[in-house]
């Protein structure tokens, strides 16, 4: 990992992780009542945390910035971008691992922290700055400075309400801008506001870097973190994916985003998973026409659906179930290689592939959904509540470039006919 | 700019079951906590023709209808002071202590958008409404001064007790403020049964009544409830009766007890507020 020339980061992360307890108490804030009628059921559990399915928002996240260097954080959503921001804020504690910051760390997660509408814009700069860890005098000293970034000198003392939103986004940001922590934690701050005020805040962000502060920036503008950043985090599924320079890590989150188009989708970590549910299917694939990975296919046509699996242990035969349902969620069909004879396969399999072939997927053109389930003889297993969807194309399916009207439902199925005419004399 | 030393300025690592009170690190942001009771005082009376009125209007008018209920219809005695000064000389420690026990009881609730977003120590929250409800309680000082001024009541040397009852009283609504703040976050009954609580308090504290008026085999009961030392021993100082100095010791150790226990599980939440609120 790089460092400083002396060798000595700022911030060492090493095994970070988050638990977020779904469906537990601590998920939502509880009612007494909810307690009290737990506790009747379960005497003896009253006022203590009841453990619900937990969810790794982060998982053994390691990493060291050196003195001066902003690191640029990237990642699709719910890939924990936001939860590593939080902790190094110190906003929310970690549930494992640990983090060493040497310096006065400035958090900025969001624009205008502790701007009340009442106050007029003088009193908010000293509240919000205050909020933001500034000192009093601090603040007196860079009033004129904030007051001149913003360019609201003459509206100073009228109360931020009557602000534009302009107006209040810049004095906000002026605040936050002149706040001088030895590590800054930004998230996002430039999705707001017009494109002016954009490429001001950048040019802020970058005298920020040029004074040799350090910086940890998140963001989705993968133009700005090319421009400001000197080496990028890629994070998904709460760990790091990729570390290093930031064309090379923004290429890479930029292959993963259109490999997610490629009808691949890993099942691991799975938030349609069943509670409960063995973890035993690893990653879906959809094949189309040509047998090549794709999340689309034609009204009509084939559609391969090959499902890894590792049982981690048990021998099975195994028994892979698929169900089709539309975007609405309504099941179509499903199908499962029990229910048809000559596709039982051998009981002593613990992991491998089993594709199922539709060969000619009765489907008007729309987006759908597969449900997979995945068992043995005796009953499911795993079971993955829209695992994957996929789009179904218009298809010139009867050599007359007509389909049915959408109104005739999502199925699609070709028919014979005779007619047998009744002579009328 | 200091350059990066072998010692971590902070440490952020799960914290297990170990809570420190941590004093040092609020004392460093004092600031914030005057800026924030600063903040509660400016906005409150913001867009009230009233204004800062409204800090003497509540007791006061307490106090009419204590005095047209209790003394003339109920007959309640007031130990030889007339009842409107002796009504009011409890509102007042009273009505602060129940506007800052429920303005810091659902400070931090009120605060999600600073827990979320910003760290400082969450303890300040609470501290700084406590600490707005103190200017309110200074401006319905001066009406007791008016009143006492009115009757011709003279002032005794034990009227220098006062900043150490009224110090006492902060400490005891922080106290109950700060837990309730905690658990409000966590189980919102907490702000169902806040106003309810305080209802029932001031009939179990002598506001309306004297002491005196309590059975004596009974007296001990009233004076567990730590707001009973307090303002009896405000009437006292005011009116130079004798200082409860009994009911007001168990007043005095009860409120630190409540403050200690208040803080540290206040200090033990705090950690999952971000995660909860």
């Amino acid at each position: 990992m790089p460092t400083s020339s002396d060798g000595t980061p700022v911030i060492t992360a090493r095994g970070l992780g988050k638990a977020y307890v779904l469906g537990g108490r601590t998920a939502a804030y509880a009612t007494l009542r909810e307690t009290l009628v737990e506790s009747l059921k379960h005497p003896g559990r009253l006022f203590r945390d009841e453990r619900g399915e937990t969810l790794w928002a982060l998982r053994d996240v390691s990493f060291d910035v050196a003195p001066g260097e902003v690191l640029g954080i990237i990642g699709p959503n719910g890939a924990g971008k936001s939860t590593l921001l939080k902790i190094l804020a110190r906003i929310t504690e970690p549930t494992t691992g640990e983090v060493r910051l040497f310096g006065r760390v400035g958090s900025l997660l969001e624009v205008g922290t502790g701007f009340h509408p009442e106050l007029t814009g003088r009193e908010n700069v000293y509240l919000s700055g205050a909020i933001l860890g500034m000192r009093r005098k601090e603040i007196a000293r860079k009033f004129d400075a904030i007051a001149a970034f913003a360019e609201v000198e003459r509206f100073l003392d009228t109360p931020v309400k009557r602000y534009s939103s302009g107006m209040y986004l810049r004095l906000a940001f002026a605040v936050a801008a002149h706040l001088e922590p030895e590590i800054l934690v930004v998230d996002e701050v430039l999705a707001v506001g017009d494109a002016a005020f954009q490429k001001k805040c950048l040019g802020k962000m970058g005298d920020v870097a040029q004074e040799g502060r350090t910086v940890l920036f998140v963001s989705h503008n993968m133009a700005a973190v090319e421009a400001l950043c000197s080496r990028c985090l890629l994070l998904a599924g709460g760990e790091v994916r990729a570390e290093g320079k930031p064309a090379d890590v923004v290429g890479e989150y930029l292959a993963t985003l259109a490999e997610s188009r490629s009808g691949r989708r890993d099942l691991a970590e799975h938030p349609g998973r069943r509670r409960g549910a063995s973890p035993w299917m690893r990653e879906v694939t959809l094949l189309g026409e040509s047998g090549v990975a794709t999340d689309q296919t034609r009204a009509g046509g084939p559609l391969d659906v090959r499902v890894t699996f590792d049982t981690a242990g048990p021998r099975v035969s195994p028994v892979l179930g698929v169900v089709v349902k539309t975007a609405q969620g309504m099941p179509l069909f499903g199908i499962n290689n029990r229910l048809v004879r000559g596709f039982e396969f051998p009981a002593d399999v613990a992991r491998g592939t089993i594709t199922c072939r539709f060969a000619d997927l009765p489907l008007m053109p729309g987006t759908y959904f597969l449900d997979l389930y995945l068992g043995d003889a005796r009953g499911d297993h795993d079971t993955i509540t829209d695992a994957v969807s996929f789009d179904v194309l218009p298809a010139d399916l009867f050599g007359t470039g007509q389909l049915p009207p959408a109104s005739a439902g999502p199925m699609i199925h070709p028919a014979t006919w005779t007619l047998e005419a009744a002579d009328g004399d | 700019m200091t350059a990066p030393t072998t010692q971590p300025t902070v440490v952020i690592r799960p914290a297990g079951r170990r809570v420190g009170l941590d004093l040092r690190e609020i004392w460093e942001h004092r600031e914030l906590l005057f800026f924030l009771a600063w903040r509660d005082v400016k906005v409150r009376y913001k867009q009230t023709v009233l204004g800062a009125l409204w800090a003497v209007l509540q007791p006061l008018v307490t106090m009419v209808i204590f005095t047209l209920v209790f003394s003339r219809m109920a007959h309640v005695p007031s130990n030889g002071i007339p009842y409107p000064l002796f009504s009011y000389a409890a509102l007042l420690p009273w009505t602060y202590f129940a506007n800052a026990v429920t303005a810091s009881g659902t400070s931090v609730v009120g605060s999600s958008q600073l827990i979320t977003k910003v760290y400082f120590p969450r303890l300040i929250i609470p501290g700084a409404a406590v600490l707005a409800g103190l200017v309110d309680f200074a401006i319905a000082f001066l009406l007791l001064v008016g009143l006492m001024i009115y009757y011709g009541t003279p002032v005794h040397v034990a009227i220098l007790l006062l900043p150490v009852l009224v110090v006492a009283t902060t400490i005891l609504a922080l106290g109950v403020g700060t837990w309730t703040a905690a658990m409000n976050v966590k189980y919102r009954d907490f702000r169902h049964a806040l106003p309810f609580a305080i209802q029932l308090w001031m009939f179990a504290t002598p506001v309306i009544y004297p002491t005196s008026l309590v059975p004596a085999q009974w007296r001990w009961l009233l004076t567990l409830n730590p707001l009973t030392g307090l303002i009896e021993s405000f009437r006292a100082a005011l009116f130079g009766s004798p200082i409860p100095w009994s009911a007001l010791g168990v007043g005095v150790a009860i409120t630190c007890a409540i403050m200690l226990y208040a803080a540290y599980t206040f200090r033990r939440m705090e950690r999952g507020f971000a995660d909860v609120i």
